[in-house]
C-alpha cells in the first residue's frame, strides 16, 4: 500500500494562501453554473402538478397528491473556482439536484445555466459534447468498470471520445500520477482498497480536465480515516487545478472543511447558503444552528469576524484578515498588545484583543 | 333474557365469505353432475357443432402461406428457404470440422477432401479448455466424458450433435441479447415480448416443430431453427435482468463521460452486466443440448436420432449407450460452460508482448491439430478411433433388462397394476366425468379469489377456449395424468427437500444429484421406464415423476433454508423443539416458496408429459405427436397452445397465491 503522498502539511499552507486569495472579491468572479427556479417532481404527470398550483405547489400540496418534491425551487448559482458544498442528510434531494445539473436527471421545470447556456435547451448531441469535455464527475461507490484496469478506466472517457490510444493513455498516466497511484496501472478495481478506487474515480474524472467538477458523496463509503486522508488529499488537488467544484456530503464536519460555500438542503429546498463563517455566525433557521453547535468556532471563525475599530493602541503584529482564529490563538495567547488586521492589499482595517480570541476558543456565550 | 342478544349482537357469526362461495360452487357442481347427465347434456360432452374448428383454419392458412403468399420480390417459400440457407453454411462447416470430413460430389461418389478433426485434436482441445476454465479436474472431467465417446462407438453421432450445438448457441445468445436489450430499452416492447415468451416457454417442443417442419423443410437446419427458438427466452429474460441489474452509478458515470446510446450499452452496461449475461449463455447451451436431441425427430440426426430409434426397435442396449452419451456430452457442456460463466475477473499482469505469448493457448490448439492431422494421414487410428479399440456394453444392458424381466415381472406387473387400478384409473375417470361447464366456472372462481376480476377473466376464458377448440376430453387426460405425477413428485420431492434443509452432509449430496438430473436432456428419462415397464399411462407417469421432481426438492430446500436466522434463535430462545420449529416456523415462512416449487414441478411435468407421447399416451401430447407425424399445423399448434394455456393457468394461480402470502407475511 505504498502510495506516494507530498508534504501535505506544505500543500496545506499554500493552499490557504490560495483559497485566502480567492474569496475576498466574491462578486467579481464569474458564475459557472447557475440554476434558477429549478423543480424536480416524480410522479405521473409533473407539468400538470406544478401548473394547477400556479408554479410552486407546497410539500404538503405534492404529497396529498401522490408526487414527491425531491427538487423544490432550488436558485443558486457557482462561481468559477470555487468549492461549493451542497449538505444535507440523506433523502433531502441533493443527489437529485446535483444530477439535475448535469441533466442525468431532467428536471421538471427551470434552467440550469452553465457558461450562460441553458442546459435544458441543449440538444442532445451538444450535451454529450458538453459532458465529453466540460463535465467530470467522482460517485460515492466509486462506478470503476469492473472489466478494465486503473488504465483503461482512467482512460475511458478519452476512449469514448475517439482519442487514439497512445495519446489516451500518456494523459491517462499524467493523472495517474497526479492521484498517487503509479504503479497500479495493470490492477484491476476489484483488486484495490476503496480509497484506491476513489483516486481512480477521481483520476477519471480529471482526464478530460473538465471544467466543473462534481463530487457525489466521494469519500462516504471510506472509513473515517481514510475519509480524512482523502479530503486532505482532495484539498491538495484543488490547490493544483482550480477547478470549479460542486460537492455533495452528509457530513457538515466535511463540509466545514472543504468548502469556500456551503448549501444547506432539507426538504428538496435550500434553507440556507453562505461561507462556513456566515452559517456558524448566523444560522438562518433553527435547523441550520443545529448542524453547526458542534462545530469548534476558532475553526471556522476568522480574523475579521472579531476585529473590533483600531484603537490607535500600540500593536504586536499584523495578521491577515481571513487567518482563522484557530491558528492565530497560539501566538496570541501569550500576546500583550493587540494584533492590526490588513485586508489583501496590506491597509490595517482593524484589530483584535487576546480576550476576544480566548472568548472564542473557550466558546463563550453571547460571543459571535 | 338479555344476555345471549347481547352476545350475538356483539359478535355477528363471522363467516369468510369465500368459504360460502366455494361450498355454493362446488354444490352446484354435485348438483349439475348428478342431475344434469339428461338435462343438461351439452354441459358434460362439449356439442360438436359449436367447436370452432381452429385448428383447420390455421393449416389452410399455412397452406396459402407457403404456396401462394407473394411479397413481392419474392415469395414466402423462398423467404424461408434463404433463411435456412443463411443458417445451413456455418452449419455445414463446422459439420465438416468435426463429423463428415470436407467432401467433394455427393453420396457414396463423395471424395474426402479434408479430413474431419481427429478424435485426439477434439479430446486435446476440449480438455484444454476445461483447464482455462477451471482447473486439471474439470479438465479430466470433461477429457473422460468425450473418450467415452470415442471408447464407446458414439463418435460421429455425437459430434454431429456437437455441431448443431455449436452453430445454434451464438445464433441463440444473439438472437437472445438483442431481443433482450430491446425489452431493457423500451419497457413498452418488454410489455409485449413478456407475454410472448411466457407462451413460448410453455407451448411443448412438439407443437412448434410442426409449422417450422412446414416453413423450413425436413432436416437439420429446421432443426437447428426450433432449436434456436427454443433456446431464445432464458436468454432474453436474463439480459433484460441482467442489465437493469447494473448499479445505477455505472450508468451514471457513462453518461458522464459523454457515452452516445450506443457506446453506453456495449462498453458499459454490457461489460458490467457480464456476469449474469454468461448465466444465460450456459442455460442456451443446455436449453439448445435438450431440443437438439428432440429435433432428431424432424432430422437433425446424432445421439437424439440414436436413441429414437433405439427405443422404437427397443434395442435397450444401444438405447442405453446413446442415452449414456447424452448424458456424458449434457454434463461435459454443462460444466464447461458453467466454469467459463463463473471465471473469476481478471488480476494485473505485466502486458504480453507478441502474439504467441498473447494466445498461447490457441497456439497450442493450432499446433495440436497441426500434428495430428500429419500424423493421422501416415496412422489412421490416430485420426479415427479404431472399431477393434471400440468397447460395447449393448449386449450387458439388454441382458440385464431381460433378466429383471423374466425374475421380477410379476412384482414389477403387479406394482404397476395395483397403482393404476387404485389410483390413476379412478382419478381419470373422476377428471372426465366432471361436467365442463363447472370446471371453468371453478377455474375462474379461484382467479377471482386469488387475483380479482382480471386474474379470474384470464383463467376463466383460457379454460373455455380448450372446451371450445373441442380438445375438453383429451385436455383431462393431461390434467389427469400432470396432476398424478405431481402429487406423486411432491410426496417424495418435499420430504427430501426437509431432510435436506436440515443436514448439510446431505444438502451437499442432494445438490449434485439434483444438479446433474437437471442437465439430462428430457430425452433420457424414457429410456429406463420403457425397458422396466414398456408402454403405457403408468411409464410415461414415472418419467414425468422423475423428470420434474428437482424443483420440488430444490425449491423445498432453498425456502426452508432462507428462513431469517434470528427468527429460529428466537423460537429455540422460546423453547421450540426441532419438529416444533420445522412446523410452527419454518414450514408457514417457506410456504410460498415450496409452492413456487410446485408450480415449477407442473411446468416440468408438462414439458415432460408431451415427450411421453412417444411411450403411448393419449392426451394432448399425443395430439401434438400425431399432428407432427401428419405435418399438420392446425393441429399440432392448437393442441400445443390448449398445453401452453393449462400451464398458465395454474401457473398464475399459484404465483398469485404465493405473491400475496409472502406480502402477508411481510417477505418483500
Amino acid at each position: 500500500m505504498q502510495e506516494r503522498r507530498p508534504d501535505r502539511k506544505l500543500f496545506s499552507r499554500r493552499f490557504r494562501l490560495i483559497r485566502s486569495r480567492q474569496r475576498s472579491p466574491m462578486s467579481s468572479q464569474s458564475e459557472k453554473l447557475v440554476c434558477n427556479n429549478v423543480w424536480k417532481i416524480f410522479g405521473e404527470n409533473p407539468k400538470s402538478v406544478l401548473a394547477r398550483h400556479n408554479h410552486a405547489p407546497s410539500a404538503g400540496q405534492l404529497a396529498q397528491e401522490g408526487y414527491i418534491g425531491a427538487v423544490r425551487d432550488v436558485s443558486l448559482s457557482v462561481k468559477e473556482g470555487e468549492i461549493f458544498i451542497i449538505m444535507g442528510l440523506s433523502g433531502c434531494g441533493k443527489s437529485t439536484l446535483v444530477r439535475c445539473m448535469s441533466r442525468l436527471i431532467e428536471p421538471s421545470a427551470g434552467e440550469i445555466l452553465f457558461n450562460g447556456q441553458d442546459l435544458l435547451k441543449t440538444g442532445e448531441k451538444e450535451l454529450i459534447d458538453i459532458r465529453r469535455h466540460k463535465m467530470g464527475m467522482v460517485f460515492q461507490h466509486f462506478a470503476l468498470l469492473p472489466h478494465l484496469n486503473v488504465m483503461g478506466n482512467v482512460a475511458f472517457p478519452l476512449e469514448i471520445q475517439g482519442v487514439n490510444r497512445q495519446t489516451r493513455e500518456a494523459r491517462a498516466a499524467e493523472v495517474i500520477e497526479l492521484v498517487g497511484l503509479v504503479g497500479r496501472e495493470n490492477y484491476y478495481p476489484r483488486e484495490l482498497s476503496g480509497g484506491q478506487q476513489q483516486r481512480v474515480g477521481i483520476a477519471r474524472s480529471l482526464a478530460v480536465e473538465p471544467e466543473i467538477w462534481f463530487l457525489d458523496e466521494p469519500f462516504s463509503a471510506l472509513d473515517p480515516l481514510i475519509r480524512r486522508e482523502m479530503q486532505d488529499e482532495f484539498l491538495r488537488l484543488q490547490s493544483v487545478l482550480h477547478k470549479t467544484i460542486v460537492f455533495i456530503t452528509h457530513d457538515f464536519d466535511e463540509a466545514i472543511r472543504l468548502a469556500d460555500r456551503i448549501a444547506i438542503m432539507n426538504g428538496g429546498e435550500i434553507i440556507q447558503t453562505g461561507t462556513p463563517e456566515e452559517l456558524v455566525l448566523n444560522p438562518a433557521t433553527e435547523y441550520v444552528s443545529e448542524f453547526t453547535r458542534g462545530i469548534p468556532r476558532a475553526k471556522v471563525l476568522s480574523a475579521s469576524a472579531i476585529m473590533v475599530p483600531v484603537s490607535g493602541d500600540a500593536v504586536s503584529g499584523q495578521v491577515a484578515m481571513a487567518t482563522k482564529i484557530d491558528d492565530l490563538a497560539a501566538d496570541m495567547v501569550s500576546a500583550n498588545a493587540p494584533r492590526a488586521v490588513i485586508n489583501n492589499d496590506g491597509a490595517v482595517v482593524g484589530e483584535i484583543t487576546r480576550d476576544a480570541v480566548l472568548a472564542v476558543l473557550v466558546e463563550k456565550e453571547g460571543q459571535p | 333474557m338479555n344476555g345471549p342478544t347481547v352476545l350475538s349482537a356483539r359478535r355477528p357469526l363471522a363467516v369468510n365469505p369465500w368459504l360460502v362461495a366455494w361450498a355454493v360452487a362446488l354444490g352446484l357442481v354435485v348438483v349439475v353432475s348428478l342431475i344434469g347427465k339428461d338435462t343438461l347434456p351439452w354441459a358434460f360432452k362439449f356439442p360438436r357443432q359449436w367447436v370452432i374448428p381452429l385448428s383447420v383454419w390455421i393449416s389452410d392458412f399455412t397452406k396459402w402461406l407457403l404456396n401462394d403468399f407473394d411479397l413481392g420480390l419474392f415469395t414466402f417459400k423462398e423467404l424461408t428457404r434463404s433463411i435456412a440457407w443463411v443458417i445451413e453454411q456455418p452449419y455445414w462447416l463446422v459439420r465438416s470440422l468435426l463429423s463428415t470430413g470436407f467432401l467433394q460430389g455427393r453420396g457414396s461418389d463423395a471424395v474426402l477432401v479434408f479430413p474431419r478433426l481427429s478424435w485426439v485434436a477434439v479430446i486435446f482441445i476440449i480438455t484444454m479448455m476445461g483447464y482455462y476454465a477451471k482447473d486439471w479436474k474439470l479438465a479430466l472431467l470433461v477429457g473422460v466424458c468425450f473418450l467415452y465417446l470415442a471408447v464407446f462407438g458414439q463418435w460421429d453421432s455425437a459430434m454431429a450433435t456437437l455441431s448443431s450445438i455449436i452453430i445454434a448457441v451464438p445464433f441463440g445468445v444473439m438472437g437472445g441479447l438483442l431481443l433482450g436489450i430491446a425489452g431493457f430499452r423500451s419497457p413498452r416492447l418488454e410489455l409485449i415480448i413478456r407475454p410472448i415468451l411466457d407462451l413460448m416457454q410453455t407451448v411443448p417442443v412438439f407443437a412448434y416443430l410442426v409449422p417450422i417442419l412446414i416453413l423450413f423443410g425436413f432436416g437439420p437446419v429446421s432443426a437447428m431453427i426450433a432449436t434456436i427458438i427454443y433456446a431464445l427466452p432464458p436468454m432474453v429474460r436474463i439480459t433484460m435482468l441482467g442489465l437493469r441489474q447494473v448499479p445505477s452509478e455505472i450508468t451514471e458515470f457513462g453518461s458522464m463521460a459523454g457515452c452516445s446510446p450506443l457506446q453506453l450499452l456495449w462498453k458499459v452496461q454490457i461489460p458490467a452486466a457480464k456476469t449474469t449475461l454468461m448465466v444465460g449463455v450456459n442455460q442456451v447451451v443446455m436449453m439448445s443440448l435438450n431440443m437438439v436431441i428432440i429435433a432428431s425427430m424432424i432430422g437433425a440426426g446424432g445421439l437424439g436420432f440414436d436413441v429414437l430409434s433405439a427405443l422404437r426397435r427397443l434395442k435397450i442396449g444401444e438405447g442405453v449407450e446413446a442415452g449414456f452419451a447424452i448424458t456424458l456430452l449434457a454434463i461435459a457442456l454443462d460444466r464447461l460452460s458453467q466454469a467459463y460463466a463463473h471465471r473469476p475477473p481478471p488480476m494485473h499482469g505485466a502486458a504480453r508482448q507478441g502474439f504467441i505469448r498473447r494466445n498461447p493457448n490457441l497456439v497450442l490448439a493450432v499446433f495440436i491439430i497441426a500434428v495430428t492431422w500429419m500424423v493421422g494421414t501416415v496412422m489412421t487410428s490416430m485420426q479415427t478411433f479404431p472399431e477393434a479399440w471400440q468397447i460395447t456394453t449393448g449386449a450387458f444392458w439388454g441382458d440385464l433388462v431381460r433378466a429383471i424381466n423374466i425374475n421380477y415381472f410379476d412384482q414389477l406387473d403387479s406394482f404397476k397394476n395395483f397403482l393404476l387400478l387404485n389410483l390413476m384409473i379412478p382419478f381419470k375417470r373422476f377428471l372426465l366425468g366432471l361436467p365442463w361447464v363447472t370446471v371453468v366456472g371453478l377455474v375462474g372462481l379461484a382467479g377471482w379469489q386469488l387475483g380479482g376480476w382480471r386474474l379470474s377473466l384470464l383463467t376463466g376464458s383460457l379454460a373455455l377456449f380448450i372446451a371450445i377448440v373441442g380438445l375438453w376430453p383429451k385436455s383431462m387426460v393431461t390434467v389427469y395424468l400432470c396432476g398424478i405425477s405431481v402429487l406423486i413428485a411432491c410426496l417424495i420431492g418435499i420430504p427430501i427437500g426437509v431432510a435436506a434443509s436440515r443436514n448439510d452432509r446431505l444438502h451437499r449430496i442432494v445438490q449434485a444429484i439434483i444438479d446433474t438430473l437437471q442437465t439430462l436432456p428430457s430425452f433420457v428419462y424414457l429410456m429406463p421406464v420403457v425397458m422396466l415397464f414398456r408402454v403405457g399411462d403408468f411409464s410415461a407417469m414415472l418419467a414425468v415423476i422423475a423428470y420434474a421432481l428437482v424443483p420440488a426438492i430444490r425449491y423445498t430446500d432453498h425456502g426452508l433454508r432462507q428462513v431469517p436466522a434470528h427468527l429460529i434463535e428466537a423460537a429455540r430462545a422460546t423453547g421450540c423443539t426441532r419438529r416444533q420449529i420445522l412446523w410452527k416456523v419454518q414450514m408457514p415462512l417457506a410456504l410460498p416458496e415450496i409452492m413456487l416449487g410446485v408450480n415449477q414441478t407442473i411446468m416440468m411435468a408438462l414439458s415432460m408429459l408431451v415427450i411421453t407421447a412417444l411411450v403411448g399416451t393419449r392426451d394432448l401430447g399425443q395430439e401434438v405427436y400425431i399432428a407432427l407425424t401428419k405435418a399438420d399445423t392446425g393441429r399440432g399448434l392448437v393442441a400445443g397452445v390448449c398445453v401452453a394455456f393449462i400451464a398458465i393457468i395454474s401457473d398464475r394461480l399459484i404465483s398469485a397465491w404465493s405473491n400475496r402470502r409472502k406480502a402477508e407475511l411481510g417477505l418483500e
